[in-house]
Order: C-alpha cells, then sequence, then structure tokens
C-alpha cells in the first residue's frame, strides 16, 4: 500500500502544508519538509514554481517569482528531493503548472516522481479529460497517484467521474477562488462539503484554499479528512528567521490554537 | 464539398489542430462550459444577430470604409489599401468583438466585465461596451503601460471603469492577463472575462474571432466593389492576433490571396527579451489556458518580451495563427521598433491618417511588400488610430524633418 492511502487509512484530522519549492531560499527545501514532519504534519505538497500561475492568489504567486530568481526548477527540485526518503517518510505530493511539466517531458516527470519517493502530483490546469485520455496509464504504471481538484461548481456527474480515476484523495477547494488564507467558513461552503459527503465517494477528500489557522482547520476535519494549508504557511516562512522554531509553533497553533 | 473551414475550427474540444484546448483550474471549467454552451444558443440566434447588427450599424458606425492610400502607393509603388478600423467607435478593432462578448454577458446575467489591456484599446473598447450596457468595468493593465498610454488610462476611468495597475514581473500585457484571471477566479459566476485577443482557453480564441469577421466580411466585399476582384496581399499586425484573424477570416478559403502577420520585432529579433515575435522563434507551449507558439526558456517559463507597441508584447499567440502557420496559409514576418515608427510618420504624412504603433507594424510590412512587387494589390487591417500614441512617439523618437 503506497504511503498515501496508508496515511488516509490510519489517520484523521490530516494536516497537509503546502510550500513553495526554492522559497525563500534555493535550498530550503530539505530543511522545511524535515522540520514539517518532526512537527506532526501528515502530508507535504511542494509547490514546483511557475511564473504565471491560474490557480493561485498573491501569497503564492510572489513566493513562485522569488524561488525562480533563486534559481528553481522542476530538474533543480529533483535533484534536492533525491535523498528525501532517506530521512522523510511522510507522503509528498508536487504541485505545479503542466507547461514546465511538459518542457520537462511528462513521461520523465512521472518516473522521476517515482523514482524519489513522491507519492503524488497536482498539477491544476491538466485537462481531466487529458489525463484520461494520455497520461493515465503512465501515472498508474508508475504507481504516482493523481490529484484533482474540485470546486462548488463542478457538477455531481464529474465529481464521480474524477472519484473513479484517482486513487489517494480528491482535493476539495473550499471556494470559487484562487488561493489565500481568509477568515472562517461561510454557510454556501459548508453546504457544499455536505453536498459532496453525500455522495459517498470511495476517496476521502482534504479541503483546501482558505484554511489558515486552529479554527478553520478544526472546522474542515468536520467535513472531511482534514484540511491543506499553503497561503498563512508561506507568509510565515517569509517573515521567519528562524525556520526550526517558527514552524514549530506554526503547527502547534494549527493542531492545539 | 468538404466542411468549411469555420464548421472545422476550432473542434468540439476547442482545438485548432494541436493548439488551443483549455487548460485551466477546475473553478473555471463549469463556467467556460456554460460560456460555450450560451454561446452557440444565444449568438447564433436571430435575435441576437439582429441587436448585434443594430449595434455595430448605429453605434459604432459600421460599416468602416476601405481606404486607397494615393500618395502612399505613389511613392512605393504597388497598391495600398487600409480597412479602416481605426475609424471604428473608439479608435479600434476592440470594440467588434468587446460589444459581442458584453451582449452575451448581458444575456447570462453577468453583473461585471473584467479584462486586460495592453495599449489601453481593448480596456476603453470593453469600458465603452459596459457604459453601453449597464455593467460595471474592470481593467487590469501593468504599470509600465499605464504609464506609455496615459490618454488610454483616462478615457477608461472616464467611461467609469476601474484600473487595477498590475505591479509584478515586467509589469505589462502577460503581467495584466495574470491578475485579471486572478480576479475573475475570485467571482466566476457574477463576473465574466472577455479577454482581448482571440487567446485564452476554449471558446475565447473562437468566440473572439466570430465577433471580428466582420472586419473581414466588410473589406472583402468593399475591396471587390472598388476594384472588381480579390486583393493579392492582405496584411495585419498580430499581438494576440484578433484584428489578424478578423480580416484573414474572409480570405482563407481564396488560396490566391497571401496572407502576412506582421509580429513585433522589437529592437532586436536576435535577442530574447527585446522583441515579441512568437511564430517567428516560439515554440509549441501552454500559457493562460491554451496550447500555442510560446516564447520560452527551457524550463517552460514565458520568456520575457519587449514591443514598442504595448499591444503586440505577448509571449502567446492564439491558437488559430499557430495552426495558419503550421498549415502554411498564412506568413508570418515581422518589423522591428524602427520600421513601426518610419511607417507611422510616413502614413500620417502622406495620408493624414496616424495609425497606432500596432497598425503600424502592419504597413511596415505593407511598404515592403509593394516595393517587392510593384504590380499587386495590397490590403492593411488598419487596426486603429494612433492618438494614444503620439505623446510616447514624439517624446522617445522625435519629430522627422
Ligand atoms: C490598434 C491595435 N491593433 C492591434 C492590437 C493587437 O491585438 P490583436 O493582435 O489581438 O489584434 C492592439 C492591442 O492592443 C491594438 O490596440
Amino acid at each position: 500500500m503506497n504511503r498515501i492511502n496508508q496515511l488516509f487509512k490510519n489517520k484523521k484530522d490530516i494536516l497537509s502544508v503546502y510550500f513553495t519549492a526554492g522559497y525563500p531560499n534555493l535550498n530550503d527545501t530539505n530543511t522545511i519538509i524535515q522540520s514539517l514532519e518532526k512537527n506532526g504534519t501528515d502530508l507535504v505538497e511542494i509547490g514546483m514554481p511557475f511564473s504565471d500561475p491560474l490557480a493561485d492568489g498573491p501569497t503564492i504567486q510572489a513566493s513562485s517569482l522569488t524561488a525562480l530568481k533563486n534559481g528553481m526548477s522542476i530538474s533543480k527540485l529533483f535533484e534536492q528531493l533525491k535523498e528525501v526518503r532517506k530521512t522523510v517518510s511522510i507522503p509528498i505530493i508536487l504541485m505545479g503548472y503542466i507547461n514546465p511539466v511538459h518542457k520537462f517531458g511528462i513521461e520523465k516527470f512521472i518516473n522521476k516522481c517515482a523514482e524519489v519517493g513522491v507519492d503524488g502530483v497536482i498539477i491544476p490546469d491538466l485537462p481531466f479529460n487529458e489525463y484520461y485520455e494520455e497520461h493515465q496509464q503512465l501515472f498508474e504504471n508508475a504507481g504516482v497517484t493523481n490529484i484533482f481538484l474540485i470546486t462548488p461548481q463542478t457538477p455531481d456527474a464529474r465529481i464521480k467521474l474524477i472519484d473513479d480515476n484517482t486513487k489517494g484523495f480528491i482535493y476539495m477547494v473550499s471556494s470559487a477562488a484562487v488561493t489565500g488564507a481568509k477568515k472562517g467558513l461561510s454557510e454556501a461552503q459548508l453546504a457544499y462539503f455536505t453536498r459532496v459527503n453525500n455522495l459517498n465517494l470511495k476517496n476521502p477528500t482534504l479541503i483546501g484554499f482558505g484554511i489558515g489557522d486552529h479554527e478553520s482547520f478544526t472546522e474542515a476535519c468536520k467535513y472531511s479528512k482534514g484540511a491543506i494549508i499553503g497561503s498563512a504557511f508561506i507568509k510565515m516562512l517569509s517573515k521567519s528567521s528562524n525556520f526550526e522554531n517558527d514552524i514549530k509553533k506554526f503547527i502547534s497553533s494549527i493542531r492545539n490554537n | 464539398m468538404s466542411k468549411s473551414y469555420f464548421k472545422t475550427y476550432p473542434n468540439e474540444k476547442g482545438y485548432f489542430g494541436e493548439y488551443g484546448g483549455a487548460y485551466i483550474p477546475p473553478v473555471l471549467e463549469e463556467e467556460m462550459r456554460k460560456i460555450t454552451e450560451a454561446y452557440f444558443k444565444i449568438s447564433k440566434s436571430h435575435e441576437f444577430i439582429s441587436q448585434l447588427r443594430s449595434i455595430r450599424k448605429h453605434y459604432q458606425g459600421r460599416p468602416t470604409p476601405v481606404y486607397y492610400c494615393n500618395r502612399l502607393s505613389e511613392k512605393y509603388s504597388g497598391r495600398i489599401y487600409l480597412k479602416r478600423e481605426d475609424l471604428n467607435h473608439t479608435g479600434a478593432h476592440k470594440l467588434n468583438h468587446c460589444m459581442g462578448e458584453a451582449l452575451l454577458a448581458k444575456y447570462l446575467g453577468k453583473k461585471r466585465l473584467i479584462a486586460e489591456t495592453g495599449a489601453g484599446q481593448h480596456g476603453v473598447a470593453l469600458a465603452t461596451a459596459a457604459a453601453y450596457f449597464g455593467l460595471e468595468c474592470e481593467i487590469h493593465m501593468g504599470e509600465v503601460d499605464i504609464k506609455k498610454e496615459h490618454p488610454n488610462v483616462v478615457r477608461m476611468k472616464i467611461l467609469g471603469a476601474e484600473v487595477v495597475p498590475v505591479t509584478h514581473g515586467l509589469k505589462t500585457l502577460k503581467e495584466a492577463v495574470d491578475s485579471a484571471f486572478e480576479a475573475y477566479l475570485k467571482d466566476p459566476i457574477n463576473t465574466i472575462y472577455c479577454i482581448g485577443s482571440v487567446v485564452g482557453p476554449h471558446p475565447f480564441p473562437m468566440m473572439v474571432r466570430d465577433f471580428q469577421r466582420v472586419v473581414g466580411i466588410e473589406a472583402k466585399e468593399q475591396f471587390f466593389d472598388m476594384t472588381g476582384e480579390l486583393p493579392d496581399n492582405v496584411v495585419a499586425c498580430v499581438g494576440g492576433g484578433s484584428n489578424a484573424m478578423g480580416i484573414f477570416s474572409a480570405f482563407i478559403e481564396d488560396e490566391e490571396v497571401t496572407l502576412y502577420g506582421v509580429e513585433p520585432a522589437g529592437r532586436d529579433l536576435s535577442v530574447i527579451g527585446e522583441h515579441a515575435a512568437t511564430i517567428t522563434h516560439g515554440s509549441p507551449g501552454i500559457l493562460h489556458g491554451f496550447k500555442c507558439y510560446t516564447l520560452q526558456d527551457e524550463k517552460g517559463e514565458p520568456a520575457p518580451v519587449y514591443s514598442v507597441a504595448s499591444g503586440l508584447d505577448y509571449p502567446g499567440v492564439g491558437p488559430e495563427h499557430s495552426m495558419l502557420h503550421d498549415l502554411k496559409r498564412v506568413k508570418y514576418s515581422s518589423a522591428t521598433d524602427k520600421d513601426a515608427i518610419d511607417a507611422f510618420y510616413e502614413l500620417s504624412r502622406l495620408e493624414g491618417i496616424i495609425p497606432a504603433l500596432e497598425s503600424a507594424h502592419a504597413v511596415a510590412h505593407a511598404l515592403k511588400i509593394a516595393k517587392e512587387h510593384p504590380r499587386q494589390s495590397i490590403l492593411v487591417n488598419l487596426s486603429g488610430r494612433g492618438d494614444k500614441d503620439i505623446d510616447f512617439i514624439v517624446d522617445n523618437y522625435g519629430l522627422p524633418k
């Protein structure tokens, strides 16, 4: 059983943290992953920076531009992750945009993921149909999970189709919005979580976009197996002069208030 | 007989050959599906077409004329004709698709129009359409372009639009598109992103082309009326490619007509960052939700671009142009800043027509063809007027003697 399935089988209130590779500094990637695991993060999502990230808000956009300036790239990231499995055992997911992945070569990309021990990928601008018609077999052969996003606008039939074609979890985008930490969950959001839960999907869900503190995390966990925090974590990193310490404080503030 | 060009491209999934499609986050998927459906259902209805026709005639002042350039043709030889989109209301071809998109938005019950703008012509056109239909309007514009195209910024504000300055990256057109997308994603239900050219995810490249087809349909008939034949050459500048698709569309199936798309060669075609000749120097890539020729580095990052014309400095290009290049149906060439400035003054002083800097690229190439083929006719899409550019040009390039 792969690390993602294992995690969802054994745990609830899963805390997933997103950060941009190469931010704030080019070689922070492994330090951040290790520190996240040590402090009780269950899953880590590493953003592969792109200059025009259509699904991301200002915080992640800005961190991506800095990371690119620092010299981050897909091949650089794989180089950094080469030894990651010697020290880290939580699932690792890469998130990024289709053009750099295409340039790198999609087959090579998937095989590299498998080789270094990346468990899944999220490519928000990869159309479902293209995945289904052209890439699904590649992913499955390599044992790398492709994770899909759904939103309040996604029709039930589509959600079910996605559920039938993925084997990890479904990323529930909490609102029709780009990433960015906001306060509180609205009634419309809660209605949407309930609607998705009533579909009885075979895959578990995580809630993402707009989760940034203990309150929103706890609230999200009531409606899914856990939640993903991105922008709030990056904001913290941008102000931190001591990662070890500040990551510890951040994670514990999410878990325990 | 085989199916007509327009019924073949794009295909059902929004592809022009291998280009186009919709590479977008799921938040937009459902919205794009709705817009596509509305486009086929509403925009093709008799009611919609009648309304749009009436707007074009009484509000935009269409048809715009085709004009034979006496003195320019005499000096450069050839027979040079201009399709006068500079005389379209608001001074550029952009209003053609803006009125269509805004009318569709009205039918869809949208409250707000969002768009990016480079030269400000699309922004002005959309702000105009918003005022006409009583909709809110928000225009994203790079800070560099805000300075350069000051008169258009003022026009947008007078028309009641909100102008959002974009401060990241090179602060020009590509970044303005990023920013407009970001704003759109926050509320795709009440707003619609009226993209400014034949770019973006399906259905926009198709929709914008179809609303621009009026340019070609008029021009073909007018040219025939004046000459009794088809033009030997049709020339248009290509940023995203909307004015070019507008005029090319009428001639695509006439193989005797040579079509030229003119890209901005900027300061130096051999240096990355000094031009925006996407088809000439790019390779297939995916940017802003669609696949097209893209100026990019080996990591798949869009390359920096530059042109003296704010409406042309984009690292991508319409998917249909990408296909027409591969099919060799359109010849893509380029004109430098200097060529464009020279043509700007030539047209101003020989014909009394001040062209937009974008359009001046097309004029520059037409002059080249005229010299090489003195017996041929050349129809240029004069996509806009140059009032917006006059201060910038005189300040930076001075007046010719
Ligand atoms: C007058 C004029 N022509 C051409 C363009 C370039 O756009 P497109 O290639 O879509 O026609 C612009 C864009 O701002 C413009 O203002």
